[in-house]
């Protein structure tokens, strides 16, 4: 029977490290385990397993846990399962859940985010790509001038964005500075932030692709995500409070990373407030994606929080961004204070809050609507997450 | 000593764009019915979904849209600091090509920098890289 609506029920996570000796399928077992608990469900209750990106057999590093895997190893008896790259950026994987569940098809689908890109270059043999005589595909295009990695694509939109607007370093470095103050309140980010950066620190710091410095990059780390996803006509098999998925945004361009003025943020933004009736003053927290300090600025300029161009303004001195500000960002830490999670962990600290199991980094107030945004750039994904 | 860069891996949408060097070309795919270009490569052009498509050489000049100065040294004995820039290609709308500013200080080098196509070969494969004009 086709259900009106979507619910996350339950979130978990694994212990967050550098170099866990922990295996990866045991880590994602780790944070099943807390999620289902959590929602007051068995994994016998569980009918669906959805991932992003899928076991990536040529780097394992990268995601070395299937979805098959998940199902035999937690003996789940599953009606449909899905990982996949192909999709707009890493919640989308959540939110093909929401779509299972409303569907009829599942009624509590797990979803996971695995990461083993600290452990896995301790033992390259096994989790690290082959070295290749070539590049192909999108790569060959980037690659070939030494823009090597996502941080000098992602530069090159930041270093647009200053140039055009004025968007300083001491603006862009609130970014960071906001997410290592939250991250020394989360204790699952102790292995990733040791001590709270200072704006003097900052700005010392090494370069990595001008104006990206060393700070303004998230940290390989080795961790599980869980989410669940239940349909409406199931919630009384949760014990949980649940939380509504009110809406759901993607936005795919091409992976050229060549977008000049218009990166997928943007699209997905202005989307995501045509699913619902909430608008962008009711949000009481963001948790935007910030694999690079950048992206958020683009998510804040997407979503409407500011108008294009204001980003770096909006977010000066910190104040607004704080956990005690008008908009709480990234309170977990995100992924530059409390690890690379790979887009899950913005979903889990979205509900987190929501249910106000946030301990020490729980924002004020009684907060009911919550945004959680992957990507930014060629490919993006939005949730809007409401407790109503 | 830097070391080699990666190697293109040749096939039938990509060897004229990176061997059009051997004759100073820049080739950039255009369409022979919308006249529009297509880049990255392709066997069909991608405003107008038509096969009648060929490698073309542009003026092989543009515009700096954005860089960045890379200082990570993402292979073992790559020099720092190095531009990466997006050029705007002059007479090619909507094509940008990543790329390498070279023959400057990195400091010399900025946003609007009008530039011109350099060729470095490495065993057949013709890299364009790009140097400031005047």
């Amino acid at each position: 029977m086709a259900s009106k609506e979507a619910y996350i029920t339950g979130v978990g996570q694994s212990e967050v490290g550098v170099r866990l000796p922990r295996h990866p399928l045991l880590l994602t077992l780790d944070a099943a385990r807390e999620a289902v608990a959590e929602a007051g469900l068995t994994f016998e209750q569980i009918d669906g397993v959805f991932s992003f990106p899928g076991k990536a057999n040529g780097y394992l590093a990268f995601s070395p846990v299937g979805t098959d895997e998940v199902i035999e190893a937690l003996g789940i008896r599953s009606k449909w399962q899905m990982g996949a790259m192909e999709q707009p950026a890493q919640l989308a994987a959540i939110a093909m859940a929401a779509w299972a569940v409303k569907q009829g098809i599942c009624r509590h689908v797990l979803c996971f985010r695995t990461v083993y890109e600290a452990g896995g270059m301790a033992d390259p043999a096994q989790y690290m790509p082959q070295r290749s005589e070539t590049v192909s595909g999108a790569s060959q295009w980037t690659s070939p001038f030494w823009a090597t990695s996502a941080a000098c694509w992602t530069a090159q939109y930041a270093a647009r964005h200053v140039h055009k607007y004025g968007m300083t370093r001491e603006q862009l470095g609130q970014i960071a500075l906001n997410a290592s103050r939250n991250a020394m309140l989360n204790p699952r980010a102790r292995a990733i932030t040791k001590e709270e950066l200072t704006l003097d620190r900052y700005m010392d710091a090494r370069m990595i692709s001008t104006p990206l410095c060393l700070y303004d990059c998230d940290r390989f780390s080795d961790a599980s995500t869980v989410v669940i996803v239940s349909a409406e006509d199931a919630l009384d098999e949760v014990t949980c409070r649940p939380v509504r998925i009110a809406a759901m945004s993607g936005s795919v361009d091409r992976y050229s990373w060549d977008q000049a003025e218009w990166p997928a943020a943007y699209d997905a933004g202005r989307d995501l407030w045509q699913h619902t009736d909430y608008t962008v003053e009711d949000v009481d927290t963001a948790q935007f994606y910030d694999g690079f300090a950048f992206l958020p600025i683009t998510w804040l300029e997407g979503l409407g929080f500011c108008e294009k161009g204001e980003g770096g303004r909006f977010i000066e001195g910190g104040t607004r961004i704080a956990r005690d500000g008008e908009l709480p960002l990234n309170t977990s830490g995100g992924q530059l204070g409390a690890g690379r999670l790979h887009g899950f962990g913005f979903a889990h600290e979205a509900v987190t809050q929501l249910r106000g199991k946030a301990g020490e980094r729980q924002i004020p107030g009684d907060p009911k609507v919550a945004v959680a945004t992957s990507g930014g750039g060629p490919l993006a994904a939005a949730l809007l997450l409401a407790r109503d | 000593m830097n070391p080699p860069r990666p190697r293109p891996k040749l096939d039938e949408e990509n060897t004229a764009f990176w061997t059009g060097g051997a004759q100073g070309r820049l080739n950039i795919v255009r369409c022979g019915d919308c006249g529009q270009f297509t880049h990255p490569p392709r066997v069909l052009c991608r405003h107008c979904q038509s096969e009648n498509i060929e490698p073309h050489a542009v003026a092989g000049t543009g515009v700096i849209d954005t860089m960045t100065i890379n200082h990570q040294p993402w292979a073992k004995g790559l020099e720092v600091p190095y531009v990466i820039a997006r050029v705007a290609l002059n007479g090619v709308p909507g094509v940008y090509l990543t790329t390498n500013i070279v023959n400057s200080p990195v400091e010399d080098v900025a946003f609007g920098d009008r530039v011109r196509v350099v060729f470095e070969e490495q065993d057949g494969i013709f890299y364009p890289l790009f140097e400031k004009v005047g």
